[in-house]
């Protein structure tokens, strides 16, 4: 046995894209899908893949003789709040793909080995992986006193709960870019665009920058970082060269920088204009796989 | 049924707000202090206070505010003999704790606006101005780029959500007179006594007192206007030339006609960096649809890439890219240099 158990709990659109995802995993089995209506259309497409399904709730997944050593929890922030302290009581470790935003904040592309023993984390935000990364490559050459992102979302991906509750996204990616990103200040701002055809996602990262900053080197880190995203979520690209800006009154007194990026989905499940969806699938996937290695590097053998 | 027992409509007037756009946000207290003093002199009902994107809008992407709103939402309500004092908000890019400390300074009429076609976002927000005891305003941006029964629907959620009055915001200033009517008439039939519905205009295409008569005929109780087009833009419907056309017409707006003729020519557009002009670029903004206070960031990046404004306005048009979008614009400006090098 070399894979780490996994149950999905949640059978909504992210939860079925990141089926298909741990579907390919050479590190994660994934072998529950839990769900609370029996007619949800995820529940099926799990049962066709194999998968365990249950709408019974995540007390019927917990009540089993074997039970996952990893969580991905698609459902909301207020399910997500109720479900953590059940899985950490029994030793469960939970990649939170919701905005809850409980335990400590990753992205792979930055932090992903700093949290490998936590109960739980967090994703963040999908503008959050997208962006943060972003800020972090300006931040680790120059000081970074302020970082902006604007995350322009086709509005048919942007589902009921993230519409119910938007402050919650504004928030949470503010922090994540303060915390994670590296800079003294964050703003996150969401844009829904119902165009169609449905736009890609496109995210725009400004960062606050001294005047007498490296241009060249702040943009070759750009290029790396915007590499190592890629090779977790292959539709992560930069849509221009960074644009560097001096000081107007307009700017705030501060020199800038600007960072232009479009994300595509894999198209799994979610159609590729949900690049906002797959980054959050493709990242909880690279988490989870951080989780196995250490799980399976750690089992006694029988 | 007229607005109230003394007025037939409600006007608002927006150039602290939406002038902002035209003034690159850099608005002073003593600049809030002259202008609220002379509308509120004139009889204007409400004048709005905020950055011109609305609460948070002092950002990278639109623009940081010389002097923070809150600052000069709190000049505006001590300055108000009579006027209630309004702002904005944007879900997504503002936050509820923006809404409070605004209610905290005074405020007292919450307008809460949305892309025409994402009234859900904004149902929370509602919910919390109304607890805070605000009157509350819904803004259905960009409303040209919809029909009648779509933005029917939407103002709907926003009206059970607990707005009193829906606005058709004609964003890009591209409605053109019996499509500014056909949209206010949907609304009234959709909202019934549930909420009023407004109408708020631009002069993109030289329409806005024109469209607001039609508005107003077609049922729309509530009518912003700049005094001065003061505005993003061509600028907004000419408060001044809306109230002087209301007298002429019978509509009571409480507006004394003589003295903000006055305001707009002493008080206001000494504030004014230029005139709101249906220039080049502000007609081509209502030809294409393009989201009005794209202005001045278009002409921006026009200028820094050696590259036109015009042509940058029409690819936004073409890419259907809705308000709030701006950063956008930088990003067109830099591929059609690029495209300009290749030639």
């Amino acid at each position: 046995m070399t894979k780490a158990t996994a149950a999905i709990v949640g059978s909504g659109n992210i939860g079925t894209d990141l089926m298909y995802k741990l579907l390919r995993s050479d590190l994660i089995e994934p072998r529950w899908m839990i769900g609370v209506d029996p007619d949800s259309p995820g529940l099926k497409r799990a049962d066709a893949h194999g998968l365990t399904t249950s709408a019974d709730g995540v007390d019927w997944l917990l009540a089993q003789d074997e039970r996952p050593d990893i969580v991905f929890e698609a459902t909301s922030a207020y399910v997500h709040k109720v479900n953590a302290p059940k899985y950490e009581a029994l030793g469960i470790q939970a990649v939170d793909l919701t905005p809850a935003a409980l335990g400590p904040a990753v992205v792979p592309a930055v932090n992903l080995g700093a949290h490998l023993d936590a109960p739980n984390v967090s994703l963040i935000t999908c503008g959050g992986q997208a962006t943060i990364p972003m800020v972090h490559a300006v931040s680790r050459v120059t000081e970074v006193a302020y970082a902006e992102i604007v995350a322009s979302v086709a509005s048919p991906s942007a589902g009921p709960g993230t519409r119910a509750n938007i402050d919650e996204f504004t928030k949470t990616t503010s922090r994540g870019i303060e915390t994670i990103g590296g800079a003294a200040r964050g703003k996150a701002i969401i844009i829904l665009n119902p165009a169609e055809p449905p736009m890609l996602m496109q995210d725009t990262v400004f960062c606050a920058i001294p005047e007498d900053a490296d241009r060249d080197a702040i943009a070759a880190s750009i290029a790396d970082v915007a590499a190592t995203v890629a090779s977790y979520v292959p539709g992560y690209r930069l849509r221009a060269e960074p644009q560097f800006d001096d000081p107007t009154p307009v700017s705030g007194g501060l020199a800038r920088v600007a960072v232009f990026l479009e994300v595509e989905g894999a198209g799994d499940f979610l159609p590729p204009y949900s690049g906002n969806l797959d980054i959050m699938t493709a990242a909880a996937t690279k988490v989870g796989e951080g989780f196995a290695q250490r799980i399976v590097s750690e089992r006694v053998p029988s | 049924m007229p607005y109230s027992a003394d007025l037939d409509i409600r006007v608002t007037d927006s150039s602290l707000r939406d002038g902002s756009h035209a003034k690159q946000h850099q608005f002073t207290v003593e600049h809030v202090r002259s202008i609220v003093g002379a509308l509120d002199d004139a009889g204007v009902p409400v004048i709005e206070v905020t950055h011109g994107d609305g609460l948070g809008g002092s950002s990278f992407n639109y623009g940081f505010s010389h002097t923070p709103e809150q600052e000069l939402i709190k000049t505006a309500v001590k300055t108000a003999k009579r006027a209630k004092i309004a702002f904005l908000m944007l879900p997504g890019l503002g936050v509820q704790d923006d809404i409070r400390e605004a209610a905290g300074n005074g405020a007292s009429v919450c307008r809460i606006a949305t892309h025409c076609t994402e009234a859900d976002i904004s149902v929370q927000h509602f919910g919390l101005a109304r607890d805070l005891g605000l009157e509350t305003v819904g803004f259905l941006m960009m409303a040209h780029s919809q029909p009648p029964e779509v933005l029917a629907k939407q103002a709907r959620i926003m009206a059970d959500a607990g707005c009193q009055c829906v606005y058709v915001v004609d964003s890009a200033g591209a409605l053109i007179m019996e499509q500014t009517g056909d949209r206010i008439s949907a609304l009234v039939a959709e909202l019934g006594a549930d909420a009023q519905v407004g109408f708020h205009g631009h002069e993109n295409l030289g329409l806005g007192v024109a469209n607001s008569v039609l508005a107003v005929r077609a049922g729309a109780l509530q009518i912003d206007g700049s005094t001065r087009r003061f505005g993003a833009g061509a600028g907004n419907t000419p408060v001044e030339g809306f109230a002087a056309v209301a007298e002429k017409l019978g509509i009571r707006t409480g507006i004394d006609t003589l003295k903000i003729i006055d305001a707009a020519e002493d008080v206001v557009r000494p504030v004014m960096d230029g005139e709101c002009l249906l220039d080049r670029l502000s007609l081509t903004m209502g030809y294409a649809g393009v989201y009005s206070s794209f202005l001045k960031h278009a002409d921006r990046q026009a200028r820094k890439y050696g590259v036109s404004g015009a042509e940058i306005l029409i690819e936004a048009g073409r890419r259907k890219l809705v308000g709030g979008q701006e950063d956008q614009l930088i990003e067109i400006a830099v591929a059609l240099a690029g495209k300009r090098e290749q030639a």
